[in-house]
């Protein structure tokens, strides 16, 4: 039990990553039926562009110069979102899907080299800005970082909930990702649409980035590839497609990848210590793809002959 | 523009024989043109081109013949390679012949390619693509920590000093005599790779124009009408998997005594890409189209990281961009442009092409 | 009176709340052309999915030449005898008309990865076998012109024609057809029946559905009646169509 809530509160906020970034994916799949490979260096510009905004800018206090560094960073992935679905994704539409899948694989080497030549292959320290104040927690602690990290991913989650519920534009969107004809015949502009989906998946991706920077102090050119491949894991988890599965999944596997973690050791007497983290993911993954396809709150979808 | 395929060459005989001659001619003086206009590093290429091509052509037969996305194909290669380490090296003392070995590994491979399949080929072929990528990694990160509390793979460190290919006395590391005539190491090892990829290649022809083959192209088409032709597609499918995964273990297993030395770096995602595109950017499905391929993407990067320094050096009188990060910024971008202007690959066997180029496969439309 | 072939008791599918088939049961005799008929929606297509093997029945069972079948495969339906055309076509649009047929020889040849490799002289027989047995088959359904055609490019037609040369190839016992005459004027629609008149004539039983009514009425030995998955009427056309229930269904009210 003394590990237990200070695994459950690194879970936390390590989930509470997953799920914005989750949320890039399911978004992407539900409307187009692509996997957005590249959607984990997206996340990797995001930190890479807060971390440097900051550095430039070392005289001010971290409640100023933090919100100039999300707005560059979430404005150059925005940018770099539209243009990768409008140069990779748009053309491909209608190929087998074989097609997109390999074009995301060549962005994302074109996004990861991109990073390494502009940013060198060296690991950069986040400059440490944010006060270091520990709370306790039944035993546990956890920095003033985590809770406006997990704060924060609420409330993004939260107003995206907002946007596609409530807005002409959310309505759209979940027109769009039922059935694409039907929603051009309702007057509804898919590729506008679309662009809006990578858009909005982008900006949360920036700002998982520098929360993800942030909470592990560094951030370099490779670190996307791993954390895009847990999210889509939690967005497949959840279901994906469903938004509010991408949030369950980023949450649930970042506290079973941190439990997993912290106990690996007892679990196995030993002879798997905490470097297998990783592997946690892909079992889940591979779990949820054969027992249940269709994710914890996704739709069941039978095919008709 | 006629397109080359080996439908025009069966048709003409003549044309077909002196082709063959022609080819084989070359293939047989080939390590000799290169070692002695290009060198030693140059031929070591040429060995290494005829290893990914033994790749490609067993990814071929997943991706290509029976339309299986497998991402993470290098963990059966490693699967091969590091059980010769395990068996031929001073790592656990064993020095096991290499007709053992070969085989061992095999089965090996063939087993862990079933043993993913068989849960996971049901899946929806993005999906499958991910797990086998998840499984790649899986691999490589066990290989990576294996060295405690047991030392098994010996960890990032890798296992050196592997025995070379050798049988009956006659070592491959070591220059040959044959019929008077001195055969370097590595022209040796050219001769063996090329002989076993030309095995596979005659493998791959024959399984094409078959039943088996007929059934692959079947559920690529249309699954549900497949099984109601009573092909049982989830053997079938396996079938491909196991194999494809066993062809990598042989592959694995010469990598092991051809470099002396292996480690978890070697079997990365970047080489399940590579390999992947070699199929894919040769052609799917295509013989020629994945040697094309496979020996297109071993030398280009190699041609450019021997140039790449020098030339920036002429121009610009220094280094002014990572040539390894240019280099994979160059094939990153041939990815996207090969896939946005011919996404059926460079040389696609003709079924793949009209696969890519008119209605995708299923639900046929009444034609005109 | 003829042997049975296939007997449904109670057959029950539903999905989710939907009842697509509701305690169906029906016997269909050797050398039949039995048919299948109700309006849009009744479950007929459901039916033949449960027969098949694509659906698991929720209730019932099925027997089958003495059998009882427990197809939960596809390919098992189609071993055992049962050989299906589909409401939609589906053809291997890439693929020449011969090859769709010889594909459809696979369940009844056995070349494994060794044969397809060694090309001994048992496998070559076999191929060589199924190639003629595709070009009869060709033949056969009228489509031999167009062997080497893509599936894809043939006339709507065509595409019917070669499905069925496809599933007459698995060797069935039973041939059920999904809607064959869709979409066919009134000579191909004649040319049709003459083709699934010569199918029974060979030994095949024939499992129809249509909705082409002057078709099954002239075509069909026996009819059964779908409507909102419960089965209304099991009898000779003659009689089925003056069955009060039928009619109602039909044109939804009954007729003074």
């Amino acid at each position: 039990m003394d590990i237990f809530v200070q695994q459950i509160i690194n879970g936390l906020v390590l989930g509470s990553i997953y799920a914005l970034v989750a949320l890039g994916y399911t978004m992407v799949y539900g409307i187009m039926g692509l996997i957005n490979f590249a959607h984990g260096e997206v996340v990797m510009i995001g930190a890479m562009v807060a971390l440097f905004v900051i550095k430039a800018l070392p005289g001010l206090p971290a409640f100023i110069s933090v919100p100039i560094a999300l707005a560059a960073a979430a404005g150059v992935c925005m940018a770099v979102g539209f243009a990768i679905e409008r140069i990779a994704y748009r053309p491909l539409r209608r190929a087998p899907k074989l097609a997109p899948l390999i074009t995301a694989i060549g962005i994302s080497i074109i996004l990861q080299n991109l990073a390494m030549l502009v940013w060198g292959r060296n690991y950069h320290a986040f400059p440490p800005i944010f006060p270091v104040s520990e709370h306790d927690v039944l035993g546990a602690t956890i920095t003033s970082l985590q809770i406006v990290i997990i704060v924060t991913a609420a409330l993004m989650m939260a107003g995206l909930t907002l946007l596609v519920q409530r807005t002409r534009l959310g309505r759209a969107m979940r027109a769009t990702s039922e059935n694409p004809p039907i929603a051009q015949l309702m007057g509804v502009n898919i590729n506008q649409i679309i662009s809006a989906t990578f858009v909005i998946g982008s900006a949360l991706a920036a700002v998982a980035g520098l929360m993800v920077s942030a909470n592990y102090s560094i951030a370099h050119y490779y670190m996307g590839f791993m954390l895009g491949l847990k999210a889509f894991t939690a967005a497949v988890l959840g279901g994906i497609g469903n938004l509010a599965g991408a949030m369950l999944g980023g949450i649930l596997l970042g506290i079973i990848e941190s439990l997993g973690a912290g106990y690996i050791g007892d679990l196995t007497g030993g002879f798997l210590g905490s470097h297998y983290q990783d592997i946690f993911a892909f079992f889940v993954l591979i779990g949820v793809l054969i027992f249940r396809p269709s994710g914890l709150i996704g739709e069941r979808v039978a095919e008709r002959a | 523009m006629m397109t080359l395929t080996l439908d025009t060459l069966k048709q003409d005989k003549r044309a077909a024989i002196a082709a063959t001659v022609g080819v084989g001619v070359l293939l047989a003086v080939f390590p000799f043109i290169v070692g002695s206009t290009l060198g030693n590093s140059w031929l070591r290429i040429l060995d290494f081109a005829l290893l990914y091509i033994m790749l490609a052509l067993g990814l071929n037969i997943v991706v290509g013949f029976a339309g299986l996305l497998d991402m993470g194909y290098i963990a059966f290669y490693a699967v091969g390679a590091y059980l010769y380490a395990l068996l031929a090296s001073p790592h656990f003392g064993l020095h096991v012949p290499v007709w053992v070995i070969l085989p061992a590994g095999a089965l090996l491979a063939g087993m862990a390619g079933a043993l993913l399949g068989a849960p996971t080929l049901r899946l929806r072929g993005d999906y499958l693509a991910i797990v086998t990528l998840g499984f790649g990694e899986i691999v490589r990160i066990f290989m990576n920590n294996l060295n405690a509390p047991v030392n098994i793979t010996n960890g990032p460190q890798g296992i050196s000093s592997i025995d070379p290919i050798h049988m009956g006395g006659i070592t491959l590391a070591k220059p040959l005599s044959v019929a008077g005539f001195t055969l370097p190491s590595l022209h040796a090892y050219y001769y063996l790779f090329l002989a076993l990829a030309l095995l596979i290649i005659f493998v791959s022809i024959r399984l094409e124009d078959s039943r088996i083959g007929r059934a692959w192209v079947a559920i690529r088409e249309d699954e549900i009408a497949a099984k109601a032709c009573g092909i049982n597609t989830r053997n079938i499918k396996l079938l491909a998997f196991t194999m494809g995964a066993s062809f990598g273990g042989v592959a694995g297993g010469l990598f092991a005594g051809f470099q002396g030395f292996v480690s978890p770096e070697s079997f990365n995602l970047m080489e399940s890409v590579m390999v992947l595109c070699m199929v894919v950017l040769g052609g799917m499905g295509n013989i020629p189209g994945v040697i094309l391929g496979g020996v297109m993407l071993t030398v280009l990067p190699e041609f450019f990281r021997h140039s790449a320094g020098p030339v920036q050096q002429a121009i610009f009188g220094k280094i002014l961009l990572d040539p390894e990060a240019l280099r994979m910024l160059l094939f990153g971008l041939a990815l996207v442009a090969v896939m946005l202007y011919r996404p059926a690959g460079l040389w696609p066997s003709t079924i793949r092409r009209r696969e890519f180029n008119g209605e995708a496969g299923n639900a046929v439309k009444g034609g005109k | 009176m003829k042997p049975t072939l296939l007997i449904a008791n109670a057959i029950c599918k539903h999905f989710g709340g939907v009842k697509a088939l509701s305690d169906v049961s029906l016997t269909i005799r050797k050398g039949e052309i039995y048919g299948l008929i109700g309006p849009n929606g009744a479950g007929k297509t459901t039916f033949f999915n449960v027969l098949t093997g694509l659906y698991h029945p929720n209730g019932g069972e099925l027997l089958f030449d003495g059998y009882k079948m427990r197809a939960s495969a596809p390919h098992l339906a189609a071993q055992s005898g049962i050989a299906r055309t589909f409401q939609n076509i589906r053809l291997f649009g890439n693929m020449t008309a011969l090859e769709n047929v010889m594909v459809g020889r696979h369940v009844r040849t056995q070349a494994g990865v060794v044969g397809a490799v060694l090309r001994d002289p048992r496998t070559r027989r076999e191929e060589a076998g199924i190639h003629r047995r595709a070009e009869e088959l060709l033949h056969y359904v009228g489509v031999a012109d167009r062997a080497n055609d893509l599936a894809r490019h043939l006339s709507y037609g065509d595409q019917r024609r070669l499905e069925i040369a496809r599933a007459l190839a698995t060797d069935p016992k039973l041939l059920a057809l999904d809607e064959p005459a869709a979409g066919m004027n009134a000579s191909e629609t004649a040319e049709l029946r003459v083709l699934i008149e010569g199918i029974r004539n060979d030994g095949i039983t024939v499992l129809l559905i249509e909705h082409d009514v002057k078709l099954v009425m002239g075509l069909c030995d026996r009819v059964a009646v779908l409507d909102y998955g419960v089965k209304i009427c099991e009898d000779v056309p003659a009689v089925v169509q003056k069955n009060p229930k039928v009619i109602e269904a039909y044109l939804g009210g009954s007729v003074a």
